[in-house]
C-alpha cells in the first residue's frame, strides 16, 4: 500500500521518532520551526539586555559574578539555538537581518524595563521560571536538533531560577525599603510574565496543528495554569503578594483561579509600542553595526593565515632533500 | 547507491537544498564566517561526541568559542572543531540500502546460538 510522504511524516512523529534535518518534512513544519526557534533565539540574545543593565550595578561582587554568569549562559542559549535553526537552511546573518528589521519577533518580557535591583531578582524568579515552564515540554519536541539544544537550555536554566529566587529571599528579609523593593519589582513582572506563555488558546490558531506535529506538547493556557499554580505557592514564602485580588485557591478544579490579563497590552508590546522596544532593537543594531569591522578583521586575518599555511605546504615547496 | 555520500553544510542540513538559489547564505558568503562542528571528550577515557556547531573565522577562534559556548560548566576535557564543510554524511533515502541488509543477520549476535546450560564460562 502507498501512503504519502505526509502521512509517513504523521506516522513518524506519532512514534515519537525524532525529525533530523535532512528527513522529508511539510514546507510548513520547516517553516514553523524556522519561525520558532530564531525567535527563541532572538529573545535569549535580547533577553541579555534589560539585565545587563544591572551587571555594572550589582550591589556585591557575589551578585556580579553571579548575574555575569547568568547573562553569559543567555547568550549561549541564543547560539544553540540560532544553530538548531540553521540546520533547516535559513542562515545566521538572514536570522540577524529578519530580527534587526523588525520582522522577527522575541518575546515581549525582554520590552519592559528593569528599574531597580529587585527587578533582577524577578527576571530570574518569574521571567525565567516562565520560561522554563515553556521550555522543559520542548525537550521532548520533534524536531531533533531543536530537542537537544533544549535539554542544554534547561539544564542551565535552573540555576538561573534559583538565583533570582534566592536574591528576591534576601530582600524579604531586610529592611522595610528592600521589602518594598522586592513588592514592587513583583507588581510589575507578574502581569507580564503571564502574557509570556502566548495568548489564550482560542485565539492560537495553529496550536491545534503544532500539537499534532508535536512541536508544542502544551497548550499556552495549560501551560500559563501550571506557573500560577507553581508561584502562588512559592509567593508564600517570600511573605509577598501577587497583584491579582482575584487570585483564588479553586477546591473544584484544585488550580488556582486568576484574574484577566489585560491583551491590549500584550498586543501594543507586540506591534511595538511596550515601553523599551525602540531602546532594545536599537542596542541590538547597534552592536551590530559597531561590530562590523570586528568581524571583517577576524575573516581578513584568517585568510591571511590560510595564504601562510598553504603556501607553506604546496607540494612544489617541500624540499625533499633529493 | 549512488547518493550513499553527500557532501553537507550546515550541520545536518543536506547539500542538495544549499544549492538552492532562495537561500540567503548565498547572498552573503564573505561576510559569514563559516560553520564549525564541536566534538567534545566529556571526561578521560569516553569518546569524543557531537555536541553543536558555531560560526568562526578561523579553527583557532572556533576552539575558543567552543570552550565558551559548550564548556561553561566542566562539559570537557579535549574538543575537536571540524569545519562543517567537510563532513561527509549518508543520506536518509540511503538508510534502507545501507542498514537493512543487517536485520537479516541475527547469527552476527551472541543469543541466536542455543547452547545446552551445563555449558559454563561462555
Ligand atoms: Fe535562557
Ligand atoms: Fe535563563
Amino acid at each position: 500500500m502507498q501512503i504519502s510522504l505526509e502521512e509517513q511524516f504523521q506516522q513518524k512523529i506519532d512514534q515519537e521518532i525524532k525529525i533530523e534535518p535532512k528527513d522529508w518534512m511539510p514546507e510548513k513544519y520547516r517553516h514553523t520551526l524556522i519561525r520558532q526557534i530564531s525567535q527563541h533565539a532572538h529573545s535569549e540574545v535580547v533577553g541579555m539586555l534589560p539585565e545587563g543593565n544591572w551587571i555594572t550595578r550589582a550591589p556585591s561582587l557575589k551578585r556580579k559574578a553571579i548575574l555575569l554568569a547568568k547573562v553569559q549562559d543567555e547568550a549561549g542559549h541564543g547560539l544553540y539555538l540560532y544553530s538548531a535553526a540553521e540546520t533547516l537552511g535559513i542562515s545566521r546573518d538572514e536570522m540577524y537581518e529578519q530580527l534587526h528589521s523588525g520582522r522577527a519577533k522575541y518575546s515581549s518580557i525582554f520590552n519592559y524595563p528593569t528599574l531597580n535591583w529587585a527587578d533582577i531578582g524577578a527576571i530570574g524568579w518569574l521571567v525565567d521560571g516562565a520560561a522554563i515552564m515553556n521550555q522543559v515540554p520542548l525537550c521532548r519536541t520533534s524536531f531533533g536538533p531543536y530537542a537537544r539544544a533544549m535539554v542544554r537550555v534547561c539544564k542551565e536554566e535552573s540555576f538561573h531560577q534559583r538565583q533570582g529566587f534566592e536574591c528576591l529571599w534576601v530582600l524579604s528579609k531586610g529592611t522595610e525599603e528592600q521589602k518594598k523593593m522586592c513588592q514592587d519589582a513583583i507588581n510589575r513582572w507578574w502581569w507580564p510574565c503571564l502574557m509570556m506563555f502566548g495568548p489564550k488558546d482560542d485565539e492560537s490558531p495553529n496550536t491545534m496543528q503544532n500539537m499534532q506535529w508535536k512541536i508544542k506538547r502544551f497548550t499556552n493556557d495549560a501551560l500559563r495554569q501550571k506557573f500560577v499554580d507553581m508561584i502562588a505557592e512559592q509567593i508564600k514564602l517570600l511573605g509577598m503578594k501577587l497583584p491579582d485580588p482575584d487570585l483564588k485557591w479553586n477546591e473544584a478544579t484544585a488550580h488556582y483561579d486568576y484574574g484577566k490579563i489585560n491583551w491590549d497590552e500584550f498586543w501594543q508590546v507586540v506591534q511595538g509600542n511596550g515601553p523599551c522596544n525602540k531602546e532594545r532593537l536599537a542596542a541590538r543594531k547597534n552592536a551590530w553595526d559597531e561590530g562590523a569591522w570586528v568581524r571583517e578583521a577576524a575573516t581578513a586575518h584568517a585568510e591571511k593565515n590560510q595564504i601562510k599555511i598553504s603556501s607553506m605546504l604546496h607540494p612544489n615547496d617541500i624540499n625533499l632533500g633529493s | 547507491m549512488k547518493n550513499l555520500i553527500c557532501r553537507f553544510f550546515y550541520g545536518d542540513y543536506g547539500e542538495e537544498k544549499n544549492n538552492t538559489t532562495n537561500l540567503p547564505q548565498e547572498e552573503s558568503p564573505e561576510n559569514q564566517w563559516p560553520l564549525w562542528e564541536v566534538f567534545i571528550r566529556s571526561k578521560q577515557g569516553l569518546d569524543h561526541k557531537h555536541v553543536g556547531s558555531l560560526h568562526a573565522a578561523d579553527a583557532a577562534m572556533a576552539m575558543e568559542n567552543a570552550r565558551d559556548v559548550y564548556t561553561r560548566r566542566n562539559e570537557g576535557v579535549s574538543i575537536w572543531v571540524v569545519e562543517s564543510k567537510n563532513i561527509h554524511a549518508s543520506n536518509p533515502d540511503d538508510a534502507a540500502a545501507l542498514f537493512e541488509p543487517a536485520n537479516d543477520k541475527i547469527y552476527r549476535h551472541p543469543s541466536f546460538y542455543e547452547l545446552p546450560d551445563e555449558l559454563k564460562h561462555m
